[in-house]
């Protein structure tokens, strides 16, 4: 199994710094057919018929939410180009923007074309700042191109926040308030930022627009699987001799890209998408990853036999905990709960029952929610309940035994008599 | 209809931004005044400056250093990084140098994990980390 490299077939052959050497790539050629031979309405037919998804994590139809967007009444329209890029494990979209940072901005014409916008933001997390100056670059080039004749693209900098990555709470920053998710519906194609039509994609989202429309839905609609066509970027890291970042075919095998690729041995588990993706143990590495199987943000992240469950889901749930908005109730209080049992558990002080207090909070974050954090928080702490049970069972244990030995006085006598 | 806001509002973020890397922190009267040039309640502004990692209401060090520690980085040993860290500096995760040199924090994910483990120091980011090279990157900021 190899790579099949066409979002980042520019990359490390281009210079991301000069424009020109794009352009010998077919650069903005996908722009023009666009904009010279085509209607928005056609655009959109396009990437709809390409099967385009969304690469941020969730997966929703592209097509579907640019035509939401285009219909929508507003005196005008936004476009979000997210480049928030928090989910641990996902470093992609840095990848892309190092170095071919003009499908970026070509997509995002595209795109601005299609829904009718002529204002956009580049939403980049504060952590990737020394970005900062290569984007304005290749912007400024963009501009003396042609390319943003009808868009003004500014970026904005974020300032240390994951939930800022999630879409309501990344409008709400952008007007200046907290970063807190907002109430859906209404939803940003019809009213988002500022209270106007927005659409947010990804980088990743965005920058396989120009390859859809410059060699057409067919061409790319011919790879993946049934729901998931094309290519994706995962990022592989953890217990692997070659971490990095790899395109392959939506379908491909979880195994190809972990041991054949990657060069994982002795693996145990592999965590697919991130803080809140799926963890799977390494009987399910056969699986194909596709938004029909497990997929996410792209973030593989592999751990091999000499590591600990318990340890490994503490720190996931805590990094939720971290960066949890706090605004509703269910995510707030159930990751506090989680993370007061695993807490326990890390520590020795496990108590029976424990397993079933943190089955039981899963259940209203996933239900309740307000946003895919708190919706989604759980699904690591019931995958490694279900794959991984005796880790934790035995934690518990142990930490019975451990309590049975300290109320052990080492002299043989009550624990009082040894003090005087 | 919410979601309407003053054509200045979104400003805000940009603004605290420009005063933390200026002077380090987030002033108590540099709130007030932006909150006064918006005309919204300084508890507005506080509420944004402290929902953020990149905000501090205390004066830091001239350099922030920020170790990651999330999972893939902890799986390369992330809390030797810190240690090492702690060590060059003398001060502990949350704390700035006395001479105000660092100041030292750990992180989570900042996308680097590709190179785990990684840091920060103000922009510019640092990975493979070891022991040797941790001690060459702060020296060459004292
Ligand atoms: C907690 C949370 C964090 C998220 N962080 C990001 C992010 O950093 N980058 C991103 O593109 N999408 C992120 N998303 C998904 C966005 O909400 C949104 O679905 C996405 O930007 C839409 O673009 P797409 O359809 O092109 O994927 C996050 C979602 C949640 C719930
Ligand atoms: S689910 Fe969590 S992160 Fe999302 S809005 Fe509720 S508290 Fe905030
Ligand atoms: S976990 Fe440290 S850079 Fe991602």
């Amino acid at each position: 199994m190899s790579e099949k490299r066409i979002l980042t077939e520019n990359c490390g052959l281009i210079d991301p710094k000069d424009i020109n050497t794009y352009l010998a790539k077919q650069g903005l050629q996908a722009w023009r057919k666009a904009r010279k031979t085509m209607t928005p309405q056609q655009v959109i037919e396009e990437i709809k018929r390409a099967g385009l998804r969304g690469r941020g994590g969730a997966g929703f139809p592209c097509g579907l939410k640019w035509e939401l967007a285009g219909r929508a009444e507003g005196e005008k329209k936004y476009l979000i180009c997210n480049a928030d890029e928090g989910e641990v494990g996902t470093f992609k979209d840095r990848f892309l923007i190092q170095n071919d940072p003009f499908s970026l901005l070509e997509g995002m014409a595209i795109s601005a074309f299609a829904i009718g916008a002529e204002k956009a933001f580049i939403y980049l997390r504060a952590e990737y700042r020394y970005l900062l100056e290569g984007l304005r670059n290749a912007l400024r080039q963009a501009e003396d191109s042609g390319l943003l004749e009808e868009l003004d693209i500014e970026i904005r900098e974020g300032a240390g926040a994951y939930i800022c990555g999630e879409e309501s709470a990344l409008m709400n920053s952008i007007e200046g308030k907290r970063g807190e998710a907002r109430f859906r519906p209404p939803f940003p194609p019809v009213n988002g930022l500022f209270g106007f039509p927005t659409i947010i994609n990804n980088v990743e989202t965005l920058a396989n627009v120009p390859l859809i429309i410059r060699n057409g839905a067919d061409w790319y609609s011919r790879m993946g699987t049934k729901e998931s066509k094309g290519t994706k970027l995962f990022c592989v890291s953890g217990d692997v001799s070659r971490p990095g970042i790899y395109e392959l075919e939506m379908g491909s095998s979880l195994k190809d890209l972990v041991i054949g690729l990657a060069g994982g041995e002795d693996v145990m588990m592999v965590q697919v998408g991130g803080s809140t993706g799926r963890v799977l143990p390494f009987s399910m590495i056969d699986i194909p990853l596709a938004y029909e199987s497990v997929l996410g943000s792209g973030a593989v992240i592999v751990f091999d036999h000499s590591r600990d469950m318990v340890d490994f889901l503490y720190r996931t749930i805590e990094f939720l905990n971290e960066e949890s908005c706090g605004l509703c109730t269910p995510c707030r209080e159930g990751i506090e709960c989680l993370i007061e049992v695993l807490d326990r558990l890390v520590n020795g002080e496990g108590v029976q029952g424990d397993l079933e207090i943190l089955e039981v909070s899963c259940a209203p974050m996933a239900s309740a929610s307000l946003c895919g954090l708190g919706q989604s928080a759980p699904t690591p702490v019931r995958d490694s309940l279900q794959y991984f049970r005796e880790a934790f069972a035995g934690r518990i244990s142990q930490s019975v035994l451990l309590r049975s030995l300290k109320s052990i006085p080492s002299s043989g006598k009550p624990a009082s008599y040894n003090q005087d | 209809m919410t979601g309407i806001s003053t054509d200045k509002r979104d400003t805000l973020l940009a603004m605290i931004t420009e005063e933390q890397r200026t002077l380090g922190f987030v002033s108590k009267s540099s709130m007030f005044s932006m909150a006064q040039w918006l005309g919204i309640p300084v508890a507005e502004v506080y509420g944004v400056v402290t929902f953020h990692t990149f905000f501090s209401v205390k004066p830091q060090g001239k350099h922030v250093v920020r170790s990651c520690k999330s999972v893939p980085c902890h799986l390369k040993r992330s809390e030797m990084v810190a240690s090492w860290i702690g060590d060059y500096l003398g001060v502990n995760a949350g704390e700035t140098t006395p001479d105000g040199r660092f100041s030292f924090e750990l992180t989570n994910c900042i996308g680097a994990c590709d190179q785990s483990p990684a840091m920060l120091v103000d922009d510019v980011l640092y990975g493979d980390l070891n022991q040797e090279r941790v001690a060459k990157i702060l020296k060459s900021f004292d």
